[in-house]
């Protein structure tokens, strides 16, 4: 199979999406006594061009999909899929991380499930720990909060539903000044 | 003949294995019908907690992830922060972070071993494989300082370094398991009792494992070549030939079931011992660690802005970091993500239409973090009778089955 380069990735990616892709870069890491180089693709897309990105993806490689990774950054909530492409061939896979920004007054965002379904369990997390509403996935029990976590509470938002206030501070030690 | 389907949970806790895990079974006779899943019965918010340390805390609370991956928890975790921060490892600290993660893949694949073994009702097995075992880890405690949780990782390099008499030690060792590599292969591959409780049982498909992201010897026993430390070579593994062992090596076939995963587990052992002695025989001289002085290292990382991801190959599979640090004492986001997070839902079609009594071999076959049968209640809908089973008439009738089919 003939492989593309990083650079080609992503200029396949922005002749498709044009201005979506709000941000691109690419690291380029190297290890050992050899200096033996690998890359790492960053991409960051507007929310409405998401699910066809992904849907790109899978047209280059059958991606390996390791992990959603989601911050809270005051107005939006910025979510991270990270994928890997070219696996299977010594020195060949790329990792590639998808990102996207979610307005914290319309967290909704398609499911990737039907694309990629090992990706349930992730987007089941992000549902419980952030608050994403994720579409077209089945309404499931909680995989990692309690079945009586109370409801509004996201243990990983910084805002006033976050879980700070639900944090036992009885045996914490004070910072002297 | 009455089709009814009955419910049978498994879990939350059993004290062997680390975390507690819950499975619901709908069993038509002695058939599974329908597997679900439920996790979380253990959840420390440990990404939580890592939200109010620096990273340097981070790497102690990272190795507590798990008790088995505890170098390989560490090393994805380094591994991002210097990525995010730009910190160059020293060579030498490359090869000790491989050395150290190749003993851990020996350790850990022979517990699984023997706890295959001991799910099987075969427990000289076990006794053989864990005496076999301590070894190894009188070996990290001579090079570390413990058994488990080492501490030897830090972001930028290692703590300590692998002295002359240090190598001779390890290569004593290398040589008792090469000895004793026969023995276990004769037990695994030749005897009869094992090959009839594990071949055929448990397949996951290639097909399936790509689509739900297996990783780790459950996707390379299904056929698929997927090893980090193959695919995107980093530390020290950039300089070895390490190739994903797939179970068609030995056997000329891959057939996807708990004997291939047995196959794939006991190659990987010679491969990590082979490992281990290209780098002590490569293994340059120098620093160990790019910044000595923690306070500097510390005021380096509160000014470091960007975002860095972490990959490493566990015995169980590829263990993700990622790390975004935004010029403060703590990072803004840390998300770790263990292999067996991804051999979750392999578990289902794994588990479809095997018997109960096959439940805990299969189960144990992806290696789990996270795999406990303590009760099993089986409740019949009909009346909402309940039986509850403890893990001990569930490894009883595991036990029957083998003494059953065994000629």
């Amino acid at each position: 199979m003939e492989h593309m380069k990083s650079e080609e990735i992503i200029k396949l990616f922005k002749e498709k999406f044009n201005d979506s892709i709000t941000n691109s870069r690419i690291e380029i890491k190297t290890a050992g006594l050899k200096k033996n180089s690998y890359s790492v693709i960053w991409l960051e897309i507007e929310l409405k061009d998401f699910k066809e990105a992904v849907k790109l993806l899978c047209t280059i490689q059958f991606p390996h999909f390791a992990i959603i990774s989601g911050s809270d950054t005051g107005e939006e909530i910025k979510l991270t899929y990270h994928f890997s492409i070219y696996y299977g061939e010594r020195s060949k896979e790329i990792s590639l991380n998808l990102t996207t920004n979610l307005p914290k007054n319309n967290l909704k965002l398609p499911t990737i499930t039907d694309l990629i379904p090992g990706a349930q369990t992730a987007e089941r997390e992000i549902k419980e720990m952030l608050g994403v509403t994720i579409k077209g996935l089945p309404d499931l029990p909680n995989v990692f909060l309690p079945k009586d976590f109370p409801k509004d509470v996201y243990p990983l938002r910084k805002d006033e539903t976050g879980a700070e206030k639900m944090v036992n501070k009885r045996e914490e030690v004070k910072k002297v000044e | 003949m009455n089709k009814k389907t009955y419910s049978i949970p498994i879990g939350p806790v059993h004290p062997s294995l680390e975390e507690p895990m819950t499975f619901n079974f709908e069993i038509y006779g002695e058939r599974i019908e329908k597997v679900n899943l439920a996790p979380g019965d253990n959840h420390r918010g440990i990404e939580f907690m890592g939200r109010q340390r620096n990273p340097i805390q981070i790497i102690y609370l990272a190795e507590r992830i798990c008790g088995i991956c505890s170098a390989s928890h560490p090393f994805a975790f380094c591994q991002a922060v210097e990525n995010a921060a730009g910190i160059e490892v020293p060579e030498r600290g490359q090869y000790i972070r491989v050395i150290i993660a190749e003993l851990e893949r020996i350790h850990s694949h022979i517990l699984w071993a023997g706890i295959a073994g001991h799910e099987l009702g075969f427990d000289s097995v076990l006794y053989i494989s864990w005496r076999a075992r301590e070894e190894v880890l009188d070996l990290l405690e001579y090079l570390t300082g413990n058994r488990i949780n080492y501490g030897i990782f830090m972001i930028g390099g290692v703590r300590r370094d692998i002295s002359e008499e240090q190598i001779s030690r390890i290569r004593k060792t290398l040589e008792y398991y090469k000895d004793i590599y026969g023995k276990l292969e004769d037990i695994f591959l030749k005897d009869p009792t094992i090959a009839l409780r594990t071949r055929n049982v448990g397949v996951l498909t290639k097909e399936d494992a790509l689509r739900l992201c297996a990783v780790g010897p459950t996707a390379r026993a299904s056929g698929i070549k997927k090893d980090v430390r193959q695919d995107q070579p980093y530390s020290a593994y950039a300089d070895l030939e390490v190739k994903a062992i797939t179970p068609d090596v030995l056997t000329g076939e891959v057939n996807g079931d708990v004997y291939d995963r047995i196959i794939v587990r006991l190659l990987e052992v010679v491969q990590s011992i082979q490992i281990i002695e290209q780098c002590l025989e490569n293994m340059p001289s120098g620093e160990i660690v790019a910044e000595k002085k923690l306070v500097k290292l510390l005021n380096q990382l509160k000014k470091a802005k960007g975002e860095g991801i972490g990959r490493h190959e566990a015995p169980r599979g590829e263990c993700f970091h990622y790390i975004k640090l935004a010029e403060a004492e703590v990072p803004e986001v840390w998300k770790a993500r263990a292999p067996t997070y991804n051999n979750l839902m392999p578990w289902a079609p794994m588990l479809l239409g095997e018997q109960i009594a096959d439940i805990p071999i299969v189960i144990a076959s992806t290696d789990p973090c996270i795999a406990c049968m303590d009760r099993v209640t089986i409740l019949n809908k009909a009346n909402g009778q309940k039986n509850v089973l403890t893990k001990k008439d569930l490894h009883e009738l595991s036990v029957q089955k083998t003494r059953r089919i065994t000629p």
